[in-house]
């Protein structure tokens, strides 16, 4: 089968959606690769480097009247005319978004994977094309701010007065988010970083930043994205972000829900509080953006000298590196679509991650795929686990712990009442030698159980002393069950002991 | 010399060498607790024993001349001698050829030996005894009564324990109906048999004393049966304590202080050793001793989807460990069986000489007897230094880069902290999973000892090493160069 990789339409778009090596790769699989004139001249691959590689550089209608076409965008309405009936086609989608693309896409009879479909799952980590492009989108976000702001992130002190750090406040610790921390921080920059999800935190701390928190109810995704929040939470955080977003100097939004515009997290207000010189930058900008006075695609600064950008082809400004990375996801995803590495496309419903990018199948819808079920929390424990009987080791109440010793001690003195005093002075030396060897061995180091169970093993052989004594006896029974105990006795000793030194001599020190 | 060694001043001496006995005694085993005095430790149990010995060997030889009833010395010290020297020549040949991995069953059988000795030290009190009336027979009686009982549950409960730790036995646990019933029934007879055997003459109070013979040998087999593989670390404490009490047990029947004090030192070290054995599998001492638990590969709990493993090939895991700083090997019993302990020990060298931080965590109840790995890996020459236990390395492994987890699972299992409804819920575990790659060494993915899922295999940053943990790691080994 052949692929084609078509030059991006979409204005000022600078990806490809295959590199020369990843190109290269896409040819182990048997496939047959055309790439057209200038497609990826944006993103530093030349048509020589493609050539040189030994793919195939052709004009567009060959590389459209290809069996499967991998772009990046969305295609148009002119592409999908272009696109040969029972043709693959893959790209970004936003099928939750986009239903006219779909319905156009079922009118072609063709079949239309979406690379941002792709469920959140382990398996499908290496062709998660969101979390690829958002990690790169993240960091150039914190470039875009740097050229922007007045000043440098890390704080000095010089001969010519204390430059303090920048502060910046991620909103939002999804990929994006992360890799935005991460960039700051490697700047010098004090991070502080919040998410609706709690269990990030974790992340967020060891990405080195602060994780920002308020006081609410715990909430943990099922699906791996975060869910939009009740009002009154709202109400609880909106607090907060005004509080942080006013004390930083850098703030970037990351904050987006599936299938519906961004939240408004960053108010006017909010803005209109903040320094002179500081910078937002909006990843959300796409979706609505998620302070209110962004601007998509536009950089726009307020009355009170505060740059807000809109940028939404951050990940597109690193076009090299976001076309390598893209187009190993899609290589990874054809990987998965040719077991027999073939070149020969085929398709599995049964597959979650193939029916999840599936949203088009020879011209039938097939958008929304069934629910997958993923988190990096464990899933809350169903309701179906039986409660668990919580055996709390309820204290013991002292008074009966008393109760408990006293009565012990009256039954002892009335036992040894009626016992001889030989037997008392044996119990005594009995007692003591309980609590003798209870602390002595109390702290054994774990690693000397074995050679201490051997040695203890040798020491109990001392009942060999009883045997002994008892063979001198003129009774023959006794003689010769003595005997026997005197054996085994002695086997114990021996072995007992020999073995201990013999692991002893084992343990040695660096 | 032989003038001061007269009849009158020879007990006081006798008893003397006791006393030193006993105190060398407990000075081996508190040397026993540090690696530093652990040698020494043994060095004073062996001269305590000798004295111990030599001193009831003179005792013995004067009673001949003094006591009535006595072969001559001529014949008893010969006798004696040999026996001890047939039996010390088996024991050092045992303790010379066991197989370090062997210790768990070598270990079981000295504790028999303990067990047995009890019961013919008890029988020979009993037929010795001349009835001296009153409340000091009774309670002589009821000193032999409970070291044979003590010594024949311990004799076939170790018996068992060695079959099952040897494989001789299935080491599924043995689930009669109504087993607790059974065990009680055993308990409230052998108690009406004290009152027969109490209450009749010597001679005819050898039948009861044989028929609860009978019952406790069978006892002891019932109580070890019914406990599974996984729970042989208490076990073999429990039995150790119990050798101990029956020690002890045999010094109040034959007044010998040196007994007493002896027994019940090794009897109170097994059970602490049984108690920290239970604390590291958060389970009570009594549902460990009730047995049940665990039975081969049934999942237990309810099935769940944990997702899907990732494989990692000797090749890649050579790499991974190659660039980390820091690297924690948690092996388990399945590094026993696989016997993988020299190709880790020098994955573990050749790490180390490329500058890689090795260490290992040991979980408590890793293995098949208290402090096993420790003894393993110290057989291969692993510096003891660098294995540390659970609680000493948890607190690294968020820090650390690899974990190479070698035959364990329950005791890495991240539903014992995760899943308040697993059955291993609240166990103390290695959390490994904290680590920045998990690589675990696993023949299939069947379950462990537990019988539960171990959600460890699934998460995002585990692979998977299939095979034999032996050949595995000597690829690893290969690969390194």
């Amino acid at each position: 089968m052949r692929i084609g990789i078509p030059r991006e339409s979409k204005p000022g778009e600078k990806l490809v959606a295959a590199t020369v090596a990843t190109a290269g790769q896409l040819k182990q699989l048997g496939y047959d690769v055309v790439v057209e004139s200038g497609a990826g001249v944006a993103a530093d691959q030349t048509d020589e480097a493609f050539a040189a590689a030994r793919v195939g550089v052709a004009d567009a209608d060959t590389v459209w009247s290809s069996d499967v076409v991998v772009k990046v965008n969305a295609p148009n309405d002119e592409e999908i005319a272009r696109l040969r009936r029972g043709a693959t086609i893959i790209s970004l989608m936003a099928p939750a978004r986009s239903p006219e693309l779909l319905d156009k896409l079922q009118a072609a009879g063709v079949t239309a994977l979406a690379m941002d479909a792709v469920p959140r799952i382990s398996r499908a980590q290496s062709m998660d094309v969101l979390s690829s492009m958002a990690n790169v989108a993240g960091y150039r976000a914190v470039i875009e701010a740097a050229h922007e702001f007045g000043r440098q992130f890390t704080g000095q002190v010089t001969a010519a007065g204390k430059v303090p750090p920048a502060r910046v406040f991620v909103v939002g610790a999804g990929v994006a988010g992360l890799a935005a921390v991460g960039a700051a921080g490697a700047m010098g920059a004090i991070v502080r970083a919040f998410d609706v999800r709690p269990e990030v935190a974790e992340q967020v701390e060891s990405m080195g930043a602060e994780f920002v928190t308020v006081d609410m109810e715990t909430e943990v995704s099922a699906d791996g994205y975060a869910k939009e929040m009740t009002a009154e939470q709202e109400a609880a955080t909106a607090a907060m972000y005004d509080e942080e977003a006013r004390a930083a100097d850098i703030v970037i939004t990351t904050a987006l829900i599936p299938g519906r515009p961004a939240p408004k997290l960053i108010t006017a207000e909010t803005i209109a509080g903040m320094r002179s010189g500081s910078v937002i930058v909006d990843m959300a900008a796409a979706n609505g953006g998620n302070t209110e006075l962004t601007r998509t695609d536009e950089r726009f600064v307020t009355d009170n000298l505060v740059t807000i950008l809109g940028y939404t082809d951050l990940a597109s400004r690193l076009a090299a590196q976001t076309s390598q990375l893209y187009g190993t996801n899609v290589v990874n995803l054809l990987k998965l679509l040719t077991p027999e590495k073939d070149g020969q496309l085929t398709l599995d419903m049964d597959d979650v991650v193939q029916r999840g990018i599936t949203v088009v199948l020879d011209g039938e819808a097939m958008w929304p795929p069934p629910p997958v079920q993923v988190s990096a929390a464990p899933a809350a424990p169903a309701a179906a686990v039986a409660p668990v009987e919580k055996k709390e080791k309820k204290p013991v109440d002292p008074r009966k712990k008393l109760f408990g010793g006293a009565l012990a001690a009256v039954l002892f003195a009335l036992v040894a009442a009626y016992s001889p005093t030989s037997f008392l002075g044996h119990f005594t030396v009995f007692a003591l030698a309980v609590f003798v060897g209870y602390y002595v061995i109390s702290n054994v180091a774990h690693a000397l159980h074995t050679p201490l169970m051997s040695e203890t093993n040798a020491v109990s052989g001392i009942i060999l002393v009883g045997g002994i004594l008892q063979v001198g006896s003129d009774n023959l029974a006794v003689t010769a069950l003595a005997l026997v105990a005197v054996l085994v006795a002695s086997i114990n000793i021996f072995g007992g002991f020999l073995v201990t030194l013999r692991m002893l001599q084992m343990f040695r020190k660096d | 010399m032989t003038e001061f060694l007269t009849s009158e001043r020879l007990p006081g001496l006798v008893q003397a060498a006791y006393i030193i006995a006993a105190v060398l005694f407990i000075a081996a085993l508190a040397g026993l607790s540090k690696h530093e005095t652990a040698k020494r430790g043994n060095v004073f149990g062996m001269i305590g024993m000798g004295l111990a010995l030599v001193a009831t060997l003179v005792l013995a030889a004067s009673n001949a001349e003094v006591l009535p009833d006595q072969r001559s010395l001529a014949v008893t010290l010969p006798l004696v001698l040999v026996t001890m020297l047939v039996g010390g020549l088996i024991g050092a040949w045992r303790a010379r050829t066991v197989e370090m991995t062997g210790m768990p069953e070598l270990v079981a059988m000295l504790h028999s030996f303990v067990g047995i000795a009890a019961v013919l030290v008890g029988y020979n009190s009993h037929l010795e005894a001349h009835d001296i009336g009153g409340s000091l027979d009774a309670i002589h009686d009821v000193e032999v009564y409970l070291g044979v009982f003590i010594g024949a549950v311990t004799f076939t409960g170790s018996v068992v324990a060695w079959a099952k730790l040897s494989a001789r036995m299935s080491s599924r646990p043995l689930a009669l109906p109504g087993r607790h019933l059974l065990n009680l029934a055993i308990l409230v007879a052998s108690a009406v048999l004290l009152g027969w055997f109490m209450s009749v003459d010597s001679d005819v109070a050898l039948v009861p004393l044989v028929l609860m013979t009978a019952l406790a040998l069978f006892l002891g087999f019932h109580l070890v049966a019914a406990i599974g593989g996984g729970d042989m670390p208490v076990v073999v404490s429990m039995l150790n304590s119990y050798s101990g009490w029956a020690a002890a047990a045999a010094g109040f029947m034959l007044s010998n202080d040196l007994l007493i004090i002896t027994g019940s030192l090794v009897g109170s070290s097994g059970a602490i050793l049984s108690y920290i054995m239970c604390k590291a599998m958060n389970r009570s001492f009594v549902s460990v001793i009730a047995g049940g638990f665990g039975s081969d590969g049934a999942v237990s709990g309810e099935a769940r989807d944990y997702g899907e493993h990732r494989e990692v090939f000797a090749e890649e895991a050579a790499e991974l460990l190659v660039d980390a700083k820091s690297v924690v090997i948690t092996p388990g019993y399945g590094m026993a069986v696989a016997q993988a302990q020299y190709p880790v020990a020098e994955l573990t060298a050749k790490l180390r000489a490329k500058g890689v931080d090795v260490r290992f965590g040991i979980h408590p109840v890793a293995g098949r007897l208290p402090g096993h790995m420790n003894v393993l890996l110290a057989e291969a020459k692993v510096p003891y230094d660098i294995v540390l236990e659970m609680d000493e390395i948890n607190g690294d492994l968020a820090n650390t880069d690899v974990v190479l987890v070698i035959g364990a699972n329950d005791t890495v299992n991240p539903a014992a902290v995760e899943e308040p409804g697993s059955p291993i819920s609240g166990m103390p575990v290695i959390e490994v999973w904290h680590a920045r790659e998990v690589i675990v060494f696993k023949r299939s993915m069947a379950t462990g000892y537990a019988g539960v899922q171990n959600p460890l295999f699934f998460k995002d940053n585990t692979r998977m090493l299939f095979g034999d943990a032996k050949e595995r790691v000597e690829d690893i080994v290969r690969h390194l160069g």
